[in-house]
């Protein structure tokens, strides 16, 4: 137990996806322009990534990876599909979110309204496939994939977030033109970067 | 070169350039600018599968049907850079080994998403060939002016080679820890954009 509430602190704190892995960045500078709309994209996010995360580690350790197989039939046992990897979590990931999409429009309509555009976007979030590829390269387990899918999704939410409220304030402040909008959203993110940096060495 | 290609080619190095005006492609733009190396190996993957994925989507524009057209072009990004990612790990294991997801993450690098959408769905393989190969300039002259003063203010070498002698090695040079970690790289492009727009003043963007 202990140690799944480890991995949850430092998937949402210590290494948050969009401030310390610069994953999702796009749409992380995009629609931090206001609360409500980073609100429905954080949610949206948590959303997917402790879905795919979980999936893509199922499929990495039942049929990617080298001998995984084996389950299936002996024979299969020599096989190893790793390369393969890339295609399939894109490929998850693409129709994930699109079952995700037709579930919520079906029995959660309010919900899917309050996402909207940003549902359909989240596929070709970087956060969510390096989620999925983060989880590969340091080998998780079933349980741990489903803690650091949630955990990350999380932390990414609670960045946009803060970022968007960030930004509303700015509204009043005489910012230098060049600097105004992307530019001042950069530095913002650096500051917001090094105050996150405060969250490292945290172990429970 | 005719007028028009040469201004495929040039026009997104300062005029819309991805990372500074199009906000494209800066997930991977800023992990992988801690050191000049795997900047430039990161540089020359994220060209070469720009410029072939423009240039297979532009051919196949014709016969991709309008509804699964993102399917269709994740799937042949996502090949191209599976053969990418595995060139890499062939020849330069240890820095395929550093760079490590960002490789695959090309594949939702929004740059050959956008290029592919904005672009090569509508005009022929050449001009594709060319727009590809200048938003990846675009990309790469960014890209490697970031690393080049990360790395030579943060730890005083460029390319690994010592530039600046650093204190504790018997140098003069107090090295600038801030520029070597996550934050560093934000405020970097930051004020690139606000150099870029001091001089390109019509890219400023608009009150509101």
């Amino acid at each position: 137990m202990e140690q799944y509430l480890n991995l949850a602190i430092k998937a949402i704190f210590v290494e948050n996806l969009a401030l310390a892995f610069f994953l999702g960045m796009c749409s992380f500078l995009a629609c931090s322009k206001r609360v409500n709309t980073a609100l429905g994209l954080g949610a949206a996010v948590i959303f997917v990534q402790t879905v795919t995360v979980p999936i893509n580690n199922l499929i990495y350790n039942r049929l990617l990876s080298d001998g995984a197989m084996a389950w299936i039939s002996p024979a299969l046992a020599e096989y190893d599909l790793s390369f393969l990897g890339f295609l399939c979590y894109i490929g998850t990931i693409a129709a994930m979110v699109q079952i995700v999409e037709m579930t919520l429009d079906r029995y959660v309509p309010a919900l899917y309204a309050a996402l909207g555009v940003f549902l359909p976007l989240i596929a070709v979030n970087c956060a969510i496939l390096g989620g999925s590829l983060l989880m590969v390269e340091r080998t998780y387990t079933f349980g741990e994939s489903v803690v650091f899918g949630f955990g990350s999704g999380i932390g990414w939410a609670l960045a946009i977030i803060a970022l968007a409220s960030i930004r509303e304030r700015l509204q009043y402040s005489n910012i230098p033109l060049g600097l105004r909008g992307l530019g001042m959203t950069f530095v913002l993110s650096g500051l917001m970067a090094i105050g996150f940096m405060a969250f490292g060495g945290i172990q429970l | 070169m005719t007028a028009a290609s040469t201004k495929t080619l040039l026009d997104p190095l300062f005029e819309s350039n991805p990372i500074a005006l199009q906000v494209l492609g800066i997930c991977s733009a800023l992990a992988v600018t801690t050191k000049l190396e795997t900047a430039l190996v990161m540089c020359v993957a994220v060209i070469s599968v720009l410029a072939l994925s423009n240039v297979s989507i532009s051919l196949l524009r014709n016969f991709i049907p309008g509804n699964v057209r993102i399917i269709v072009q994740l799937t042949i990004i996502a090949s191209l850079v599976i053969m990418t990612d595995q060139v890499l790990k062939a020849y330069i294991y240890e820095i395929s080994k550093q760079l490590s997801v960002f490789v695959g993450l090309i594949i939702t690098n929004c740059i050959i998403m956008g290029r592919a959408e904005a672009y090569a769905m509508q005009n022929g393989p050449l001009d594709s060939l060319l727009d590809g190969i200048g938003n990846g300039l675009g990309y790469s002259a960014i890209l490697m002016a970031t690393a080049f003063l990360r790395e030579l203010l943060a730890q005083g070498t460029v390319f690994g080679a010592v530039v600046l002698p650093k204190v504790h090695d018997g140098g003069w040079y107090n090295p600038n820890g801030l520029l070597g970690i996550s934050a560093g790289a934000f405020f970097i492009i930051g004020l690139f954009i606000w150099a870029l727009r001091s001089w390109k003043t019509d890219q400023v963007e608009p009150e509101g």
